[in-house]
């Protein structure tokens, strides 16, 4: 029996020693996307993230990724993926914050990163895009294209990043056009072209001349096109969908952070932090400004430049909501980081009611 | 020339008995021959995707927790499929449930209420899901509107006072203004530690046991059971067809409450947009590969959740896509649905001579 015992030991040592010889050799690192990696928008660009850190560690990193998982239903196929190897874990939407925290307390050992979320552990950490860094460029841009001084706007879920960005877009359009108009429809999707196009649409026949929008299909840029109207690209460069009608788009870059965080678990550096970068960091970018005159190709190219030098805040104070009532300025001459991540106002002049 | 479906007689008990794994069997191998067609192993592919998951203790308990909820809402919605009646909103009925039985472990979340919340927000939660399946069937006593279509619509009334009361009245004021409620104190206990076996999973046999009995034993399931068959020799018989209607609601909505607030007493620990997954909908799935029998559908909802697994197993371990997995379930119930109609008619072909 004692023989046995020993024997069953040593099989385990070696099946342990092997594990972690082979886990030395290669890092397993997952994904999990809230909707379909052919979004050609969000998780799309999460993607590009993914296979850009497989290029650039090649046989130090196996990446896996788990696409259109439910948030509700979100915490069964992240322990999987911590199950199965897997040491870094990328959960990259809001709604997977409750199931990440749960399974990062079963998995002390697996490191996890959380996108635009706000809770951490010691193995949690989280980041974030300052996207309304772009917006505001783009509001600048429409504020200058539009001929009938209103935009619609196809937006997702009234939460602060998508507030904070309707708030972005509309100070820039207003800081060239104090006449501009922003018209909104709560399409309560991320990914449905279908709706999508449908919120377009009626944006459209209320007289909107450039739609923008916060929900990843490029479906409101193609009717934007078929109309032959003006719009921008969310999350990856759409100009494909609608050569005609794309200004530019807003395109989230995932792949340095990915990268350095990858390398930190390989070099043992790794640290839960928070991470929220813009344009300085490289997280933000804005695709090729096309379909303008060079005057407003200019401006646009001036304003992203002073947001990354830090010269402009797009919400430098002071800032009006819509009753017209200034608001507390709680940073240096803006808006805090936490009045901005927990944005739940609208500016003056936003024809709309905040959906409560 | 042309197909025509002519009813067998006397179809023997195994063949229907058999019908499924044939049916199981038969999608196996169309499945097999999709994957070898995308150049990967048809067997590594069933290893992964069936037998894995089969055979591991993780697998199982989120098989079982998978199926719970749809299992739960199947058995409910039985009750009106066999009246011949067309619940289809037991999505709506789930989030009713869960929203309701909400509400006092949030009145309570961070006081030291005691033990009673939990069985109060249960019950409370199969009140609320009971409650709102009311609606369609006395609109359907009273004014003979389609069930089918009112049982719908709802759904969506559903969703959006959950959405609306998520963002709005029952918002975690610490929440940076997200969608979401605080989390709940009141939760179901865990059967083993460290796992995710939770206490409700209990309500799935016992749902099976008493709807096997209710059906097959009582009057009241014999009532069930010819109004479907024979809206007329109900009557003749004295079943009363109106409360037989309310009744079948009545079961199918409190069963849909109480999957709703199992599922968020159970794992997901407090409310937000789209606690649900489309179980309401798949549960009408899995009623039919059960075949309506409570046994039936037990296996049916087990089947469903081991091709949930087996789909996430199969996207990580051998990078399949969740297509497949989709193309699969799709598969595996038109399989289901063909086997079954094979057993009952046969397939005669007619050939007609054109005047």
């Amino acid at each position: 029996m004692r023989h046995l015992i020993k024997a069953a030991g040593a099989i385990a040592f070696a099946a342990a020693l092997t594990g972690a010889a082979s886990a030395q050799e290669k890092l397993k690192v997952g994904f999990i996307y809230v909707g379909p990696v052919g979004d050609f928008g969000y998780s799309y660009q999460h993607n590009q993230g993914r296979l850009a850190v497989e290029k650039a560690l090649g046989d130090k990193v196996e990446t896996t990724f788990l696409e259109n998982v439910p948030e509700a239903d979100a915490e069964r196929p992240i322990e999987q993926l911590a199950r199965s190897g897997h040491k870094l874990i990328f959960t990259t939407s809001f709604g997977f914050m409750e199931p990440t925290l749960k399974v990062a307390k079963k998995y002390p050992n697996v490191m996890f990163e959380h996108a635009t979320g706000y809770k951490r552990d010691k193995n949690v950490a989280t980041y974030s895009a300052k996207f309304h860094e772009g917006r505001y460029v783009q509001g600048v841009i429409a504020g200058k294209m539009t001929k009938t001084n209103t935009i619609g706007y196809v937006a997702s879920f009234p939460i602060p990043e998508v507030v904070s960005g309707i708030n972005a877009f509309m100070l820039g359009a207003q800081s060239v056009n104090p006449a501009v108009k922003v018209k909104i429809v709560w399409a309560n999707t991320w990914f449905d072209p279908g709706k999508e196009a449908d919120a377009a649409k009626a944006l459209l026949d209320q007289g909107a001349d450039i739609i923008t929008q916060h929900t990843d299909s490029p479906a409101p840029l193609q009717q934007a096109e078929a109309r032959g109207k003006l719009a921008f690209g969310q999350a990856s460069d759409m100009i494909r969908f609608a050569p005609k009608a794309t200004l530019t788009s807003i395109v989230d870059n995932w792949n340095d952070y990915y990268i350095a965080r990858v390398k930190a678990v390989l070099d043992k550096t790794w640290k839960s932090e928070d991470t929220w970068g813009g344009f300085a960091a490289n997280m933000v970018n804005m695709a090729p400004y096309t379909n303008m005159p060079d005057d407003v190709k200019k401006a646009a190219m001036d304003t992203q430049e002073a947001i990354k030098s830090g010269k402009l805040n797009p919400f430098k104070c002071p800032v009006f909501d819509q009753d017209g009532k200034e608001v507390p300025c709680k940073g240096q001459g803006a808006l805090s980081d936490e009045q901005v991540l927990g944005m739940a106002f609208y500016v003056k002049g936003i024809d709309d009611k905040l959906p409560k | 020339m042309r197909l025509e479906l002519v009813p067998r007689r006397d179809v023997p008990a195994a063949a229907r008995i058999l019908a499924p794994v044939a049916a199981l069997v038969a999608s196996i191998l169309i499945g097999g021959v999709v994957i070898a067609l995308m150049g990967r192993s048809p067997a590594a592919a069933l290893d992964v995707y069936f037998i894995q998951p089969l055979t591991e203790g993780w697998a199982l308990q989120e098989i079982a927790v998978k199926a719970t909820p749809l299992l739960l809402i199947a058995i409910g919605l039985s009750f009106c499929f066999r009246a011949n009646l067309w619940n289809i909103g037991a999505e709506g009925q789930f989030v009713m449930g869960a929203l309701v039985g909400s509400i006092l472990p949030l009145v309570t979340a961070g006081t030291d209420a005691g033990p009673w919340v939990l069985p109060a927000a249960l019950l409370m939660g199969a009140l609320g899901g009971l409650l709102y399946a009311l609606i369609p069937a006395l609109l359907r006593v009273a004014f003979g509107v389609s069930e089918i279509l009112t049982s719908l619509m709802l759904v969506y009334v559903a969703d959006l006072t959950l959405d609306y009361l998520v963002r709005g009245p029952w918002r975690d004021p610490k929440g940076f203004n997200f969608p979401q409620t605080v989390n709940f104190d009141a939760m179901l206990p865990y059967l083993a530690e460290g796992g995710r076996l939770h206490a409700g999973l209990l309500f799935g046999p016992i749902a099976v046991l008493v709807a096997w009995f209710v059906v097959q034993r009582t009057l009241f399931g014999f009532g069930v059971r010819v109004s479907g068959e024979s809206p007329k020799a109900a009557r003749f018989a004295g079943f009363n067809p109106d409360r037989l209607v309310v009744a079948a609601f009545c079961i199918s909505g409190a069963m849909a409450g109480l999957a709703g607030i199992v599922e968020v007493t159970g794992q997901i620990g407090q409310l937000k947009p789209g606690i649900s997954v489309g179980y309401g909908f798949t549960a009408i799935t899995v009623a039919f590969l059960g075949r309506l029998h409570p046994v039936g559908m037990l296996f049916g909802a087990l089947v469903v959740a081991l091709t949930v697994i087996g789909g996430e197993s199969a996207q990580i371990a051998l990078k399949l896509p969740l297509d497949l997995t989709r193309t699969f379930q799709g598969i595996l119930l038109m399989c289901v649905l063909a086997a079954d109609a094979l057993v009952s008619y046969r397939v005669r072909v007619v050939t007609t001579a054109r005047a």
